[in-house]
């Protein structure tokens, strides 16, 4: 069969050319509605869907500032940034997480606590953020990670600075230590310096000082391909670093401080009386703030914390101990100066103390009394009889208006967070907080710095530099470049109203403490080659019984008595204050005076090379 | 009256005096826009694979296999492909068979055939040999179409049409299906037949919806329904797509500069999204543009049939160019968001695949026809 093609019928050709026409009209409407519509995205819906685009491929990553540097006052690093490796996640690359943390584990060996943060951090980030899950990996650590890159994807490397504390458990109270913004804070915090991968102050300096040491988070515009990767930084707006600190510590004497104290849990506080700048600030046993800003797993910050020896406890400012005999030079001018009674006048101390109409013995801590006290002596011999006697004509309101107007049971205004004040008891106080009136005994007891009254080692040591600054009251503070001017301490003020000479009384009974033939601490004053003022201290922890004896060999150690110390030297022109105590520590003439002694020691034969602050 | 050589030789120096008119019976005006687009595409496809000039050379390779077949079928006269075409269509439907039952007791799905060194896919030869088919049935009695001839029309479009969509490529099955029916409705079928079928298809489609459709293809439809339902998952490839186009505005973000192409936000950007990155990066002008030069290359196709001189020349080229039309329009309003995502690349831009050759012999024969036209006036 062949297929005849005939030539064209008229009426066949009409046919097909008039639907070619409804098609050509068809085609027409279709292309047109192609064009309109595609108008219709990139014209009227332009604005959006290019903001769209923009927001597909351009993340803000926030950069982290450098948090400012703190040194010691030669300029010695105390806290620094130094550059680990930390391992971070994008979960978003990661196809089966539970397989990937399997695997890191076997290679990390990683804690409970480790993946409970990672996945608390994972909830709370925005999609295509790292999230942390190692600070600090060790170098064979991230060796071992890049070898085996591609059996990890979506782990990443990074470089990141790390807070690291060079002396380590040294000074770590007044450094405190930094660590990751908690989600409380976070809510508090100014969201341009702080992110929820941020590190902020948890304590002492750190975090005292939070705002200056923090800088302000930069931005980074990066360009991330569909999968989230970035591939270039398109603009950059740098973080602003923190301000450096310059503490008026000197790690040295801090060191000293803190060898001195040995085993012993106590503080040792070392202050310059004519500016109030602290040297030195011990509290034992210390911690390391390094293991704290690299974040604790929950099992090994729980131990820290309940340590019994209370190792995160700044006993310096924080402990309240009943301060003892260290009151007694004070309590002895505040009764001069309110003429309660004479320095001259003699005191016939035979070891006991009775009130009218009471049938309470008050014992003084030498069995066989003191003998004849004027008022040199008895602070010398720490006669406790001679402030019975003063306590009881004073009474508790004079008492309580003199010693607080010494600083006594106020706040010093350290520069740091969480300082306590102390007890100054009074009518008023007892009623407050026992609810109950106050008796006369209570008052004598109150005259040898016991019963109520409470005082942080930091307190001794402010209090004892009133003393070496013959009535002119400082300000104890950390940071030595503060611009702040340093208010005083509300409700201190120089005591103009008391004679310069009861001043240099004062600091004489103090010298007779340490160099007199009958001073409590001759022992320690033997051989110094510079004069010292100081005053021992022995506070009971527990009520002795009126006709008991304190006897330290049967007592079980908890209940010994706290070892007190508290001095200046040079006497006549104070470079330095020293308070310390000892948590039963027994006397303080055996165990804290000596302490005090290497201190100053320390500090007055050092070599003087004051430098600059040194940047690493 | 039957043709002779001689006429055929007139027909030849009567052509206008150009080259490649007499010697390689090329029509220019549509070899010219043809090159020109897949010019542009080339360019598109270059931005497209990340400024990587390797795949635009394989590009163009099958490009130049497709113009070589072009220029071979341009030679071949209607009144010889007229007489070939019920034994291409029986052979094409015998290999689609053979695919089929591969397919079904082989295992798996399969397009193509292998026969000695050559592998090809039926179903792209299908989309030559059911025009052929359907234009020789149809010239072979008068016009319009009576509903008999319908009919058997429908029948011998519905069996392909049927074996390709089980393979599974519901879209070559539709398109195939697309170009029988052009063809019918070109041939006059009456109005009343056409809303019957109409009427058929849609009754249809709860069933094929059911049973006849596969899950990703149920998806689809209703992705496009509504993109933002899935915005992650089947969505993602309109929305994206979407953003690309509108980010564009009037001029574009410039050639290489599209970042959703670039930062690979754009799916399948290379091959059926490629009109999205064209929108990108050239913008609302770029889009005229090229829409345009579909519109140029459909008109001269159009013209050319106009201008056949018989009435199997005059629907095949009909239907030739309906079809590709059909192409462009089904990929452009896919991605623009008109139409359902169906798996269809943009014809001459799109990277890749046999189509592009089956595409060219199409515009072969419409040469052909233009170029043997015999000269009635004479």
């Amino acid at each position: 069969m062949s297929l005849d093609l005939l030539p064209d019928r008229t009426g066949e050709r009409r046919v097909v050319r008039r639907r070619l026409t409804l098609a050509v009209v068809i085609i027409a409407i279709m292309f047109m509605a192609v064009i309109g519509r595609t108008a219709y995205l990139q014209v009227a819906q332009y604005d959006y869907l290019s903001a769209r685009s923009q927001d597909n491929r351009v993340r803000l990553a926030p950069v982290d500032p450098t948090r400012g540097i703190i040194a010691d006052r030669q300029g010695r690093v105390l806290a620094e940034n130094r550059s680990a490796f930390s391992l971070v996640i994008i979960p978003e690359q990661v196809a089966d997480m539970e397989a990937l943390l399997a695997e890191l584990d076997q290679l990390l060996d990683l804690s409970e606590a480790e993946i409970a943060a990672f996945r608390e951090a994972r909830r709370r980030s925005r999609s295509f953020h790292e999230i942390p899950l190692r600070l600090e990996l060790s170098e064979s650590m991230v060796a071992e990670l890049t070898v085996n890159r591609h059996r990890f994807q979506g782990v990443e490397v990074k470089p990141q600075l790390v807070r690291h504390y060079p002396f380590g458990e040294s000074g770590s109270h007044v450094l405190g230590h930094v660590g990751r913004i908690s989600r409380e804070e976070l809510a508090r915090a100014d969201r341009r310096r702080y992110r929820h991968t941020s590190f902020t102050g948890k304590a002492g300096v750190e975090a005292f000082h939070e705002d200056r040491l923090q800088g302000r988070l930069g931005v980074e515009r990066i360009e991330t391909n569909a999968l989230g990767r970035p591939l270039r930084v398109l603009e950059r707006d740098p973080p602003v670093p923190g301000n450096d600190i310059q503490l008026t510590i000197d790690i040295e004497l801090q060191q000293v401080a803190e060898a001195a104290m040995g085993d012993h849990r106590g503080a040792i506080v070392a202050l310059d009386p004519r500016s109030g700048e602290v040297l030195a600030l011990a509290s034992l046993p210390t911690f390391d703030p390094n293991a704290l800003a690299r974040g604790l797993d929950g099992a090994s910050f729980q131990a820290l914390n309940q340590d019994w020896r209370q190792p995160l406890f700044n006993r310096a400012t924080q402990g309240r101990y009943p301060p003892g005999s260290v009151i007694k030079p004070l309590l002895g001018l505040a009764g001069i100066a309110g003429d309660y009674i004479d320095p001259d006048e003699i005191v016939h101390c035979h070891g006991r103390f009775n009130l009218p109409n009471v049938s309470r013995t008050w014992r003084d801590w030498r069995p066989e009394g003191h003998g004849p006290v004027d008022f040199i002596q008895a602070v010398a011999q720490s006669c406790d009889i001679y402030y019975y006697q003063l306590a009881h004509t004073m009474g508790i309101d004079a008492m309580h208006q003199w010693m607080t107007r010494f600083g006594y049971g106020l706040r010093t205004g350290i520069d740091l967070p969480s300082e306590r004040d102390g007890v100054m008891p009074s009518r008023d106080w007892k009623r407050r907080v026992l609810g109950e009136p106050w008796y006369t005994g209570e008052t004598i007891n109150t005259g040898i710095g016991q019963g109520f009254m409470l005082t942080t080692p930091l307190q001794m040591a402010t209090t004892t530099a009133l003393i070496a600054n013959r009535g002119v009251p400082i300000r104890p503070r950390l940071v030595s470049n503060q611009t702040l001017a340093q208010p005083p301490v509300e409700g201190l003020e120089p005591l103009t109203d008391i004679d310069e000479s009861l001043w240099e009384l004062t600091v004489d009974s103090m010298i007779e403490t340490v160099h007199g033939p009958r001073g409590t601490a001759r022992a320690t004053g033997a051989g110094l080659g510079y004069q010292m003022a100081g005053k021992t201290g022995t506070a009971q922890v527990i009520g002795i019984g009126e006709d008991e004896e304190y006897d330290e060999e049967t007592l079980d150690a908890r209940f010994h008595d706290h070892a007190l110390f508290t001095a200046f030297a040079p006497a006549e022109n104070p470079e330095i204050v020293v308070a310390v105590m000892v948590e039963h520590g027994g006397s303080g003439s055996a165990t804290a005076a000596p302490m005090a002694r290497q201190v100053i020691d320390a500090w007055l034969n050092r070599e003087e090379s004051e430098g600059e602050l040194v940047r690493r | 009256m039957s043709w002779s050589a001689d006429s055929v030789n007139q027909v030849a120096r009567r052509a206008s005096g150009s080259l490649l008119q007499r010697a390689l019976r090329l029509d220019p005006v549509l070899l010219g826009l043809l090159i020109l687009l897949s010019g542009v595409g080339a360019m598109v496809l270059y931005s497209a694979f990340g400024n990587r000039i390797e795949p635009i050379q394989n590009h163009a390779i099958r490009l130049g296999a497709g113009f070589a077949l072009m220029v071979v079928m341009a030679q071949i006269p209607p009144w010889r492909l007229a007489p070939a075409a019920p034994w291409l269509y029986v052979a094409t439907l015998v290999a689609l068979t053979t695919v089929f039952l591969v397919g079904e007791f082989g295992g798996g799905a399969r397009r193509w055939l292998e026969i000695g060194p050559v592998r090809f896919q039926p179903s792209e030869v299908m989309k030559l040999a059911l025009p052929l088919m359907i234009a020789w049935l149809v010239a072979r009695g008068t016009l319009p179409i009576k509903l008999g001839k319908s009919t058997i029309g429908l029948l011998m479009i519905g069996v392909p049409a049927a074996m390709i969509s089980v393979q599974p490529d519901l879209g070559t099955a539709v398109v195939v299906a697309a170009t029988g029916l052009i063809i019918l409705f070109l041939a006059g079928a009456s109005w009343r037949s056409i809303l019957a079928l109409a009427a058929a298809i849609s009754a249809a489609a709860p069933a094929l919806w059911i049973f006849g459709m596969q899950g990703y293809q149920r998806q689809r439809v209703l992705t496009f329904l509504d993109p933002e339902r899935d915005p992650l998952g089947a969505g993602y490839n309109i929305i994206q797509a979407k953003i690309a186009i509108g980010s564009g505005g009037i001029f574009g973000k410039g050639w290489t500069n599209g970042t959703q192409a670039h930062l690979d936000f754009i799916p399948e950007r290379h091959t059926d999204f490629v009109f999205a990155v064209l929108a990108e990066e050239f913008g609302l002008l770029g889009v005229i543009m090229v829409v345009a030069l579909y519109g140029a290359i459909i008109a001269r196709a159009l013209w050319i049939t106009y201008g056949a001189q018989d009435t199997f020349s005059r629907l095949l080229a009909g239907g030739l160019t309906l079809t590709f039309f059909l192409y462009s329009y089904v990929n452009m309003g896919m991605v623009v968001g008109l139409l359902p995502v169906v798996g269809l690349p943009l014809p001459l831009i799109s990277y890749g695949g046999s189509s592009i050759v089956t595409l060219m012999a199409g515009f072969g024969i419409l040469m052909a026809i233009h170029s043997h036209r015999r000269m009635w006036s004479a």
